[in-house]
């Protein structure tokens, strides 16, 4: 006889406010095999734990229920508990009457009446559970980081650091991000450049550290400790290992329609490139779309003028896999495009720019050597207007609903930058509020306005008209004051909202990593596990997750850096025994279950079995390999003979809870 | 019977169906408000007041007869608000209320009772209570 323990928590008042504890204990006492059922304040408690131990000492417990919270609260502590007093792991259910009941519930005779429901629905189904013994895995000791701007840097470093190959894949020619199109960064008006680019020799540099520009992920099979990943080496067009970066060939280059990405468009790049001087690699890339000589034929300057005869027009994309076991995320973010806003005049004026074409004009590595002018007319403005919260906390389909959160502190950045290389130029801020929380922030905005005399006014700016001689007006509103203002700027700065990168919902499906509406990387536990993606082996860092400013960043960097760390220092991981088996008796071969598994964990092998009869026959049967199976039991239900099961859900145990229920 | 400027606001709110909660305060619609300059109680500032109830101000506003009923402060509003459309409430609302009854109830009794029952529906105003 099966002698199981129900152990009914009150989770305090959590439950207890709700559910009639006493009488769910008085009920399940009247289950056959139930051999003894209290309850009990803080079941997962030491107390509590120390109860249940001592029950199964008492009463022989041979399998236990504990009706709590979720099981993804506390199942692991109550398997471990069972474990240390010699009951196997699996032989433990919980039925949870807190999330599903009485946190749902407001009537006490309701949620008493379900919890007795859902308990008995677990015994029903720990009459079936066997012993399950987890198998292990190797771990892969080299991580993935995916994303080569500051978050990606730093998390790469970090590991690095700690002993563990790393790898960087980014998209671009170079390693850097945003960080590096910045002039200078708030709170403290470092130059960004100066920051950043020894972090980039440093990653360069370090023995642990691969990195792999101009590169995309292509593919990406296995689990947590041992990923499968093919990254595709796009062709540069010029030999990296012969090449000495000396630009020449970027300089002589005829084709120079296409605008800079790295210069947000405010001057045109030749169609081979280096993005910037500090580059790393530095090492040209042809755009293929812009060169003439993929285009007509013609031309091949690049390949003359070059010293070390390194351009190579037959160069073909390469196809390189690696094993890692672990992958950060730190693909960052881009700006939204501001289509939808045409009555700001984006893009019907030249002097309409954005906050990131602002960094790029007054950078000294920039366009115009960091001169501030207006792009249409060349010349100094004598007077500019920054708009904040264009596109954010926007709930129309126009923009974005949430804060972009790094505006207004660079909106301050800006407003200074202006106001000390040019005191006679006035600038005004429209805001909608002023969201500085951080250590100096709120300082620093203030220093903005005492001491360099911007102005701020507290309402938004509605449109933005040019006349046909390029001459801006801003129509916008004053709050405080009640006024309807019309200003004559030079320069109008929009502070856009901040997106994901545009490969995140691509990259997420991909990694089975789950995104938000917005194509946010979300995390495990927003307040517990900020770091993990709640698929096991995946990580998160930087603004790919949320925006954040560097500061911010680089903490989560370090962050995802340690949880990489901590799981690359394994040796083994123990695997989810949940996975699925067959029953090679019964099944027919026929590998419908090849098709739906997700996870390519089943294959047909041809072997001996012993069919129902008893006889020995040779055929092909479904094998599940236990350590690529995520338990998701889709080949459950797909097989048509039911020789699938999942085991810890089998079928029986499934179908018992069903009709505990009904 | 006398009504409560809560009860105007409410009238007013219902009318105007609009989610005057989700306004931030931003001022946007004002800034793209084509006659702003000529209202006294500015598109954001209507949004405001009917938050708070304060139906009078609506009311006694010159707004509602400045508006051109363009919408562009609702197609711009970054929270779906439609400031026109509160426009649109106060001026339903006084040309509801324009005239009175056509019957004065205690003089009823002056009239024959032949009086059809419709003639009476008809004499007094609905949409003005
Ligand atoms: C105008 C402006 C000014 C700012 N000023 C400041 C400041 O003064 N101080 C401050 O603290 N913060 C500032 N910030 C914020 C700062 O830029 C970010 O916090 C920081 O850049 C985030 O770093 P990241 O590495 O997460 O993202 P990113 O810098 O965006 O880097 C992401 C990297 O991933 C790569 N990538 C994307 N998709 C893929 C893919 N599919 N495969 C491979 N690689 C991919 C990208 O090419 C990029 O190199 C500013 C932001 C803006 C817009
Ligand atoms: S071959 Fe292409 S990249 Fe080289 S110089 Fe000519 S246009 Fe430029
Ligand atoms: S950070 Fe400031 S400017 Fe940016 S969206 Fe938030 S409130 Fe608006
Ligand atoms: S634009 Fe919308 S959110 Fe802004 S003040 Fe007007 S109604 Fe409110
Ligand atoms: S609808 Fe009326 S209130 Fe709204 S912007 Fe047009 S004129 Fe102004």
């Amino acid at each position: 006889m099966q002698k199981i323990g129900v152990f009914v928590c009150w989770c305090g008042s959590n439950i207890a406010g709700t559910v009639d504890v006493a009488a769910v204990v008085e009920a399940v006492k009247k289950i056959p095999d139930v051999a003894y059922a209290v309850d009990y304040k803080y079941m997962c408690s030491e107390e509590g734990q120390k109860l249940i131990k001592d029950a199964v000492v008492e009463y022989g417990l041979d399998r236990l229920v504990v009706c709590s919270c979720s099981p993804r609260m506390h199942e692991a502590t109550f398997r471990k508990c069972a474990e240390s007093i010699g009951i196997n792991p699996y032989m433990v259910e919980i039925a949870n009457i807190r999330e599903q009941c009485s946190w749902v519930l407001k009537d006490v005779a309701v949620a008493t009446e379900k919890a007795i429901q859902l308990a008995k629905a677990a015994i029903a189904k720990v009459r079936f559970n066997d012993p399950l013994h987890p198998g292990q895995s190797q771990v892969v000791k080299r991580a993935l980081v995916i994303g080569g701007g500051i978050a990606g840097i730093q998390t790469a470093l970090d590991i690095a650091d700690a002993g563990y190959k790393v790898d960087i894949l980014e998209k671009e020619p170079t390693i850097g991000g945003k960080m590096a199109q910045i002039d200078k960064t708030f709170p403290t008006l470092d130059c960004s450049a100066c920051i950043l680019t020894p972090k980039m020799v440093d990653a360069a540099c370090h023995e642990n550290i691969t990195i792999h520009t101009y590169s995309e992920l292509e593919a990406v099979s296995g689990y947590v400790g041992n990923f499968d990943v093919t990254i595709r080496k796009k062709a540069r067009s010029v030999k990296a290992e012969i090449c000495s970066g000396c630009g020449i060939c970027t300089e002589k280059c005829p084709a120079r329609k296409t605008p800079s990405e790295f210069d947000e468009g405010l001057r045109n790049r030749g169609a081979i490139y280096i993005p910037f001087a500090q580059a790393i690699p530095k090492v040209p890339v042809i755009d293929r779309e812009a060169c003439l000589k993929f285009k007509t034929g013609k031309c091949g300057v690049c390949s003359i003028v070059c010293p070390n005869k390194a351009i190579d027009y037959t160069q073909e994309d390469e196809l390189i896999t690696e094993k890692y076991g672990a992958i950060v995320l730190a693909t960052g973010f881009e700006l939204i495009d501001l289509d939808k806003y045409g009555e700001l005049g984006y893009g019907r004026s030249k002097n309409v720019i954005t906050s990131m074409q602002l960094e790029r004009l007054t950078n000294a590595a920039g366009p115009t050597e960091g001169h501030l002018v207006c792009p249409a007319t060349g010349k100094e403005p004598k007077s500019v207007v920054i708009v904040s919260c264009v596109g954010s906390r926007d709930t129309t389909e126009r923009g974005k609903t949430y804060c972009s959160k790094v505006c207004c502190m660079y909106n301050a950045k800006h407003a200074m930058y202006i106001r000390e290389k040019y005191p006679n130029v006035d600038v005004t801020v429209f805001y909608i509020d002023v969201r500085t929380p951080g250590k100096g922030f709120d300082e620093f905005q203030r220093r903005a306005v005492e001491e360099y005399g911007v102005h701020y006014v507290r309402g938004q700016v509605g449109k933005v008209l040019s006349d046909k001689d390029g001459n801006l007006t801003v129509f916008a509103s004053d709050l405080n004051s009640g006024k309807h203002l019309m200003l004559n700027p030079d320069l109008v700065v929009l502070a856009c909202a901040v997106k994901p990168a545009k490969d995140a919902r691509k990259l997420a499906s991909m990694l089975t990593a789950s995104i938000d509406t917005n194509d946010f990387y979300v995390e495990a536990h927003p307040k517990l596990r900020p770091v993990e993606s709640p698929t096991a082996g995946i990580f998160l860092s930087g603004m790919c997750q949320g925006p954040k400013d560097i500061p911010e960043t680089v903490s989560q960097a370090g962050a995802a850096a340690a949880k990489v760390i901590g799981l690359l220092a394994k040796d083994k991981l123990m695997t989810n025994p949940c996975t699925a088996k067959c029953n090679e008796k019964i099944c027919s071969g026929c590998l419908t279950c090849t098709k739906v598994c997700p996870y390519g964990a089943i294959s047909g092998v041809e072997k001996e079995v012993i069919t129902l009869n008893g006889t020995r026959e040779k055929r092909v049967v479904a094998v599940v390999n236990e350590a690529l199976c995520q338990g998701c039991g889709a080949c459950t239900v797909a097989c048509p003979s039911a020789s699938m099961d999942l085991q810890g859900f089998t079928n029986k145990q499934i179908l018992a809870e069903v009709d505990a229920l009904c | 019977m006398v009504i409560t400027e809560k009860e105007k606001a409410e009238m007013l709110s219902q009318l105007a169906a609009t989610n005057v909660s989700h306004c931030i305060q931003c001022g946007r619609c004002s800034a793209n408000c084509p006659v702003a300059w000529k209202m006294d109680v500015l598109p954001h500032r209507m949004v405001y007041a009917l938050l708070n109830g304060e139906a009078d101000t609506l009311l006694e506003a010159n707004s509602p007869w400045k508006c051109l009923s363009c919408f562009a402060c609702a197609q711009r509003c970054p929270k779906g608000v439609s400031p026109a459309a509160i426009m649109e409430a106060v001026r339903l609302t006084a040309i509801r209320s324009q005239g009175g009854n056509k019957l004065n109830p205690n003089e009823l009794e002056n009239y024959n009772d032949k009086l059809p029952q419709q003639a009476l529906v008809a004499a007094f105003r609905k949409y003005n209570k």
